[in-house]
């Protein structure tokens, strides 16, 4: 495996982790742009953006997209978060050329005015969708509560009333500003001809127009709410608790995905045992997730409604003893374990590759092997994971319930958010 | 390729089948038990699920905490599921952990403790499945639809029903485990890095006198075709549409896998091309082959607000329709592409291939290479395709729609 990077004149970088015995090549370009870079009246364009790239460019009709990408034989899709915009790819190593040709075209897409009438339907309709599907919008809540009027706070996707009111006009301003070509970048992994992707990329890139990016990135101040929102049609309740972890930025984040892998992962950890095991719910589990400038430990609960109120108090006791008491030496050894055997199992797909890449040079502008995420996970001993807990105490969290009660344990509806 | 294939069959008739995979650091091992639903009695559905998840909670010389911290200490990625035919048990991991990981497995299937002390704990778990399918709309919808095109218990659902969950005692799981966990008609497939020979030796003594057991012929009920509508008050109405096609089984098969991927295999497909891209009527429209051992079907799910629901569905029949006229070159040109890529990404899961060769070995007897499988869509045809939608025709669509309005289904 050689790690291999380049840069055009333009401030384009290309970085690729070549595995000649690969079967498979992936590809992808990562635009540094997502929610957090949009305004109100943007909002939602980010990810209506990622769906327009796909409806054509001047080279290319929409149904030519499409159809080429699946002449190539590709799995291609895209996807938008808080933070960055990936397009990528995967596929056999001969495609390459073509491949990357279609992706640097949809880079540059015409954005037309009907093509935009008739996506929006699209968007509205996904909304629609995860307006139907647990957690109920009870994640972009908790965010909202969260982080306050901090960018981090909005929703990716937007609502029905921002994404109707968005324009042509406003996602041609978002694209000449935030698509410039030193925010974004190419990455690659598995059989990759490097020489060759460097030659197509000055090709179809090398002539776009670099123009100034930024992005604000002040750590957010975070705060503790509690809210309990209805939804009649629900069946069980979904809580999330969301409460400060380190960021992409800190060492601290491996021992702090070993903290939550030991506190909440599916099988074996803390919140397993006491609330899935004993049958009290139907999932409790809690995550690590980083952000450039801040980190959420994210955890999903989701039981029946009459067992909700006793439920949240038993994962907050599991908080409150694993914050007072730490963690043992024995679930350190078996969360390290588990994960990096996790890590080691994805790391076969170029694809699961090229995410990880992509996220570390995206967030870092580091290349981590996999031996280097294995050692790094390896070496996090309980004083880190201690660590991590003072400075990041699991207590301190917001929490949004959403599904048939309008309260929980006793506590009404409340909205405030608790800003230290 | 084939040469790195191996099949065994015990004297027990448990079936062992292994692939090597060289180029893999990992190993996987796929188990399956003839413990699926469809052996559920009828007044305890849900008893196969409860029996998986019992199963679970320690096995041979091991609780249930001692028993998945030994898989976690060997890294190895677990799984179980229930589905009609089977129960299911599978894992991923670093290679050189598989000998000692397939103990855990003969322990797993062959002696596990089934505690009495949790029965209640089990049955919860169980019931909580059961009821994250209310609100998982999509799912609800499809298992409602292969419930009705299906015949009983074919069509069943493994979460089973509430009443019999919570009525099943300690002695019918007991009873079932010990009827239903058994060699004959179990099937062990591993994939990976792995040394055939060892592995197969290993595998021998760990279940080669396991005992083979039989069970009873099933009874099964005629489907309840035609239109059914289940009121929700939902912010989408979300649509299933069936209609029969062949089984896996059938030298047919892969033209009607062939004439579904022009429906709905990529971004070009029809489906995705006049649903989605042309009017924007939806998010999600896809359509699928599934496969019981002697019959198959077309599945297809779209899910669209209610008053867009009746023309999304209108022009879903419309595309099942269309495919009877025929596929065209292009469309099957990029459907070649598309499966001979999907097939070589398979090549790079252990995981993958081990579940593969294991559903192989249940519908075929024997065991289909990646080779094998590249070497039938090579030789797909449109003349092959349209022939086998003319003796094969899309039609006689089974619809079932959940949400606020019913619709009507123009046939």
């Amino acid at each position: 495996m050689t790690f291999l990077q380049h840069r055009l004149d333009n401030g384009l970088e290309i970085i690729a982790e070549v595995s000649p015995e690969a079967y498979t090549a992936a590809y992808a370009f990562v635009v540094a742009t997502g929610s957090r870079d949009e305004t109100d009246a943007e909002a939602g364009l980010s990810h209506f953006l990622e769906h327009m790239a796909f409806k054509g460019t001047p080279r290319r009709s929409a149904e030519e997209v499409n159809r080429e990408l699946d002449e190539i034989g590709s799995q291609a899709n895209a996807f938008t978060s808080e933070e960055q915009t990936v397009y990528y790819l995967a596929v056999l190593p001969e495609y390459q050329q073509r491949a990357i040709d279609i992706l640097a075209d949809m880079m540059r897409p015409s954005l037309r005015e009907d093509d935009f009438n008739t996506e929006k339907q699209v968007i509205l309709e996904e909304i629609k969708k995860y307006d139907d599907e647990p957690p109920y919008g009870a994640y972009d809540r908790g965010k909202f509560l969260h982080f306050g009027n901090h960018p981090l706070g909005r929703s990716v996707l937007g609502t029905t009333e921002s994404v109707s009111s968005l324009t042509p006009e406003q996602m041609r301003d978002y694209f000449r500003r935030r698509y410039s070509p030193g925010n974004m970048f190419v990455v690659a992994a598995g059989r990759v001809d490097f020489d060759r992707l460097v030659a197509d990329v000055e090709k179809w890139c090398g002539g776009w127009e670099p123009v100034e990016t930024s992005r604000e990135t002040a750590t957010p101040r975070t705060g503790t709410a509690f809210e309990v929102k209805k939804h009649e049609a629900a069946f069980q309740e979904y809580i999330i608790e969301m409460a400060d972890s380190p960021s992409a930025k800190m060492p601290d984040r491996f021992a702090a995905r070993v903290l939550a892998t030991i506190v909440g992962d599916d099988s074996g950890s803390r919140f397993f045992w006491e609330l899935i095991d004993t049958g009290r719910a139907e999932y409790a589990v809690m995550s690590s997730y980083e952000y450039l400038d801040a980190g959420l430990f994210l955890t999903y609960l989701c039981c029946r409604p009459e067992a909700a109120a006793e439920n949240l108090q038993l994962l907050r006791q599991i908080e409150k003893k694993t914050q007072a008491d730490g963690v043992t030496a024995r679930e350190l050894e078996l969360a390290q374990s588990k994960i990096c055997s996790h890590v080691v199992l994805k790391s076969e797909r170029p694809i699961n590759r090229l995410f990880s890449v992509g996220a570390n040079w995206l967030q870092l502008r580091e290349y981590w092997t996999v031996k280097q995420a294995i050692e790094a996970y390896r070496s996090v001993s309980l004083d880190d994971v201690h660590r991590v807990l003072e400075h990041f105490p699991l207590t301190r969290c917001t929490t949004v319930a959403v599904g048939p009660l309008d309260q929980l344990g006793g506590t009404t509806i409340n909205t405030c958010r608790d800003v230290p | 390729m084939s040469d790195l294939i191996h099949t065994h069959v015990c004297s027990n008739n448990m079936a062992v089948l292994g692939e090597s995979m060289p180029w893999l650091e990992s190993a996987a091992l796929t188990i399956v038990l003839p413990a699926g639903c469809v052996w559920d009695p009828v007044d305890r559905l849900g008893l196969a699920n409860l029996t998986c998840e019992m199963a679970e909670r320690g096995a041979g010389s091991r609780d249930s905490r001692q028993f998945l911290e030994q898989l976690e200490l060997l890294g190895a990625d677990w799984s179980s599921s229930v589905s009609a035919a089977h129960t299911s048990f599978g894992a991923a991991m670093p290679a050189d952990r598989l000998s000692d990981v397939l103990p855990l497995f003969a322990d797993l299937t062959r002696r596990p403790r089934l505690p009495e002390e949790q029965l209640e704990e089990a049955r919860q778990s169980c019931l909580h499945e059961l009821h994250a399918l209310e609100d998982d709309l999509a799912q609800r919808v499809m298992a409602a639809l292969r419930r009705h095109f299906f015949p009983d218990p074919w069509g069943r659902l493994p979460e089973g029903d509430e009443a019999a969950l919570q009525t099943a005692t300690h002695g019918e799981v007991r009873e079932f485990c010990q009827g239903h966990y058994r060699a004959g008609e179990a099937i062990l497939g591993v994939a990976g890095k792995i040394h055939w020979t060892a592995t197969l030796e290993q595998i021998e003594s760990l279940w080669g006198d396991w005992d083979s057991g039989s069970s009873a012929p099933l009874v099964t009920t005629e489907p309840s075709y035609g239109y059914h509508h289940i009121e929700h008050d939902s912010a989408q109405t979300h649509i299933a549409v069936a209609c029969s096609a062949v089984p896996f089984r059938d030298p047919d098969f892969y033209q009607a896998r062939g004439a579904v991927g022009v429906l709905s295999d990529g971004m070009s497909s029809r489906l995705f091309t006049e649903v989605r891209e042309k009017r924007g009527l939806c998010y999600t429209v896809s359509a699928s082959c599934h496969t019981l051992r002697d019959r198959g079907a077309i599945f297809c799910y779209a899910g669209t607000t209610p008053d867009r629901a009746q023309e999304t569905l209108d022009v879903v029949l419309a595309e099942l329709r269309r495919l009877n006229a025929g596929v065209q070159a292009d469309e099957l040109r990029r459907l070649k592409a598309r499966i001979k890529s999907v097939l070589i990404m398979q090549q790079e899961s252990s995981r993958a291939r081990s579940g593969q060769i294991v559903g192989s070995w249940y519908h075929l007897g024997r065991v289909q290479s990646l080779d094998e499988v590249r070497q039938i869509i090579d030789g797909l045809t449109c003349d092959s395709i349209n022939d086998y939608l003319t003796r094969h025709p899309l039609d006689d669509f089974t619809v079932v729609t959940l949400g606020p309005r019913p619709l009507e289904v123009n046939t």
